[in-house]
């Protein structure tokens, strides 16, 4: 049963917190994706960004947390999501506008996205330097070990306290956001407008709002998924790299502009990065003795080794590519 | 590309211009000549000589970037992956046999391993058609993905138990000690392959999926050109890579380089003549008209695809021998090297601001943009210390220690915003493509 505690460590809680973390970026991507039309490449810049405010609100009041009996990131959340959204808003309106009123091609508005990249990048780097940094400063990360009450299982289960706040969040920004987009009226007209610009604007629809709260959206979830990152590991100025395949990868298995499909997408790749590099001979060794004597276990079973984990959502990216291009709730966009 | 005028100020260059007496490009080529011997008499004729010849190899990628880029309208986001590819078989080629290897038994092993990798490979294809002969479809699914885990599986930890093996016995498997150019032009070749099987795969879909997985496929590469310890010797490195021509020991410092520089200019030369006869063909009136407008082209009874395929892997391939030329002459290949900033970004500001679809403007580019990346790290450094010293001064800060490495970080800020700048204000560079109209 030791065997089982290691699978549900190493497979189910890590798959879901990666999961998370790339549902809650995929769903940004997919937004901006359906209302703007184009690949949005400094997706993972934004992360990094709002993880950065709170790192900056925190080591600027360190305490503040303990007051009302949360973690200081936590609390320094909302205000770094504000300024994510912010900065979102004035990255479109001061780089992506400008070039949308030009009518360019999506391409080039993704050559323009991958500039902002490298420009938040470098200010990051250069306030932040290239080191990593806990986003714990004054407070201590709490670690749960929970003992199985099953007779002979010794390794407890482990779950850390960002990885709590990442599952509760993720679920409440969900569930948010479904009502927003079918409830609100702005997230209807948000729909209408991924569905068809011309129309939604023809019957009255200001599009320009409809930029500013998709940016807003999608600034604040990239907030949350940096900063939760950044708790669970450290922060770390090129945290935004590795994000963005998986990312990408989640909103085209869910199909461009289906954010429920980008959850679900971000899901898979999160659980199948996890499974992919899970030591399976772990697994086996239980009936290693009831083996035939050709079929010796070697000790390392795992797909690919850790060091290749992000071959697994390029992999995922090329199959759904090949095999359904449209992504498995059948997106829209795809000429 | 760049249609980011309204049709009206297109149409301005569009229509046949009278040929005139190339005065831009004059004026431009000049000003980069200036720059150049004021390099040289700054830091002298082997640094100089140094940078231009390194500039010359950044002028090849930029070339294979124009081809995608400027004249069929491919985003390729993953230039660093090609480029390490052909440092790879620059490396592989060039260097030493190591007997240490050769003389064991481990060639065969490793030939085995490979040799019942084949065999997965042709047992899983084989299982994936079984439906041919009655299967049923779902069944045979099943079938071919089972087989298809279990044999990667088994192929895997085999060859992982040999790669290890090597490791530990070996080093790693050393090299072919072929001639120089050898290496070059299977450093294209494998380049282009992997680019075939990238644009086989995205090229028909939506173009930001071109640009997704090339920055997905130049990660992997790098990934494994890094942990391959038994092929590539990973963060270890290897050194030196022989030039094809007498090095430094030889002839001394400034003489080698120029004759490396005659090397790569003879290259860029043959390459920009065989692209200039290809623009100016049918094939390349093809790709323009493909590019400009993709509906019509495709009434006239082109095969887009197809067309774009050949323009991504030609592309491909000069990254590829840019980047064998590029390792060659650096004389080291360490996969580490490899920097999305240094050999994607870096290529991409070259080609937009040069002038995408137009090869001078490309070279021009290449030259000017590498001249100012070379020369900004100094210059940024000293800024920053003057700026640190003033606050320190005035205000009292306490400047932080790690400045050097900081002030690097401001060149990734100066690139992106470099991108963005002429996106906006410039988009088609500083020596625009000059179309024509042919009758």
């Amino acid at each position: 049963m030791n065997e089982l505690v290691f699978f549900i460590n190493n497979v189910m809680i890590a798959g879901a917190v990666s999961g998370s973390i790339y549902a809650m970026g995929a769903v940004g991507v997919t937004l901006i994706f359906s209302i703007m039309r184009f690949a949005h490449f400094a997706h993972g810049d934004m992360m990094t960004f709002g993880a950065f405010m709170v790192l900056l609100l925190t080591t600027l009041f360190p305490s503040a947390g303990s007051a009302i009996g949360v973690p200081t990131p936590i609390l320094m959340m909302p205000p770094a999501m504000a300024l994510t959204a912010c900065l979102a808003v004035g990255i479109d309106r001061t780089f992506y506008k400008p070039l949308r009123a030009h009518g360019v091609k999506p391409i080039v508005m993704v050559i323009a996205s991958l500039g902002v990249t490298l420009m938040l990048q470098g200010l990051i780097r250069l306030f932040a330097g290239t080191g990593g940094s806990s986003l714990y400063v004054d407070d201590r990360k709490e670690i749960f070990r929970l003992p199985l009450p099953i007779e002979g299982v010794r390794v407890p289960v482990v779950i850390t306290e960002p990885q709590l706040y990442l599952f509760a969040l993720t679920i409440i920004c969900v569930v948010a956001l479904h009502l927003f987009l079918s409830r609100s009226r702005l997230g209807k007209a948000m729909r209408a407008m991924s569905d068809n610009p011309d129309l939604a604007q023809a019957s009255g629809i200001n599009t320009n709002t409809i930029v500013a709260v998709t940016w807003v959206l999608a600034g604040g979830l990239a907030a949350i998924a940096g900063t939760l990152l950044s708790m669970d590991v450290t922060f770390k100025p090129d945290l935004s790299f590795f994000l963005l395949l998986p990312i990408f990868a989640a909103a085209i298995v869910g199909g461009v502009g289906h954010p429920f499909g980008a959850i679900a997408g971000g899901f898979m790749v999160g659980f199948a990065e996890a499974l992919a590099v899970f030591n399976w001979s772990l697994l086996l060794r239980p009936f290693r003795d009831s083996l035939p004597e050709w079929l010796s276990l070697p000790s390392n079973l795992a797909f690919v080794g850790t060091e290749y984990k992000i071959v697994v959502p390029f992999f995922i990216l090329v199959a759904i590519l090949v095999w359904r291009p449209t992504g498995i709730f059948k997106g829209k966009v795809i000429t | 590309m760049t249609q980011s005028h309204p049709p009206s100020q297109q149409r301005a260059d569009t229509v046949a211009a009278p040929r005139r007496f190339p005065l831009r490009e004059l004026l431009l080529f000049l000003g980069l000549l200036a720059v150049v011997l004021v390099v040289y008499a700054a830091m002298g004729p082997a640094y100089g000589t140094r940078m231009l010849v390194e500039s010359a190899c950044y002028a090849i990628l930029a070339l294979g970037l124009t081809i995608q880029w400027g004249y069929a309208g491919q985003f390729n986001a993953g230039v660093m992956g090609f480029v390490a590819l052909g440092g790879f078989c620059a490396m592989f080629f060039s260097i030493p046999v190591n007997d240490a290897f050769w003389n064991s038994e481990l060639p065969g092993e490793l030939g085995m391993a490979l040799l019942y990798m084949v065999g997965a490979i042709a047992l899983v294809i084989a299982a994936s058609r079984l439906n041919r002969i009655g299967v049923p479809r779902t069944l045979r699914t099943a079938i071919a993905v089972i087989l298809g885990v279990v044999l990667y599986m088994v192929v895997i930890s085999n060859f992982r138990e040999i790669a290890g093996q090597i490791e530990s016995q070996a080093g790693f498997i050393g090299g072919m000690a072929l001639p120089v150019w050898f290496g070059w032009i299977v450093g294209g070749a494998l380049a282009g392959g992997i680019g075939y099987f990238i644009g086989h795969v995205c090229l028909g879909l939506r173009s930001d999926y071109l640009a997704i997985a090339t920055i997905g496929i130049a990660e992997i590469i790098k990934a494994f050109l890094k942990n391959a310890d038994w092929l590539t010797r990973g963060t270890a490195t290897v050194s030196p890579l022989p030039w094809p021509i007498p090095g430094p020991s030889e002839v001394g410092f400034t003489l080698a380089r120029a004759l490396y520089l005659s090397v790569t200019a003879v290259i860029i030369a043959v390459i920009f003549f065989l692209l200039h006869r290809a623009y100016n063909a049918p094939w390349g009136r093809m790709i323009r008209a493909i590019r400009d407008n993709e509906v019509s082209a495709a009434a006239m009874g082109k095969n887009i695809n197809k067309r774009r395929l050949e323009i991504f892997v030609l592309g491909c391939i000069l990254m590829g021998i840019g980047g064998a030329v590029l390792a060659s002459f650096n004389s080291i290949f360490d996969p580490q090297g490899y920097l999305p900033l240094n050999h994607t970004f870096l290529v991409l500001v070259m080609v937009i601001l040069g002038g995408p679809g137009n090869n001078l403007g490309t070279i021009f580019g290449a030259v000017a943009v590498y001249i100012i990346w070379i020369m900004s790290g100094p210059l940024a450094l000293s800024v920053l210390e003057w700026a640190a010293h003033f606050g320190a001064d005035t205000f009292g800060w306490d400047v932080p220690t790690n400045l050097d490495s900081r002030a690097l970080q401001a060149r990734v800020f100066v690139i992106g915003l470099l991108i963005s700048l002429v996106l906006r204000f410039a988009p088609k560079g500083m020596l625009p493509e000059k179309v024509r109209h042919h009758g």
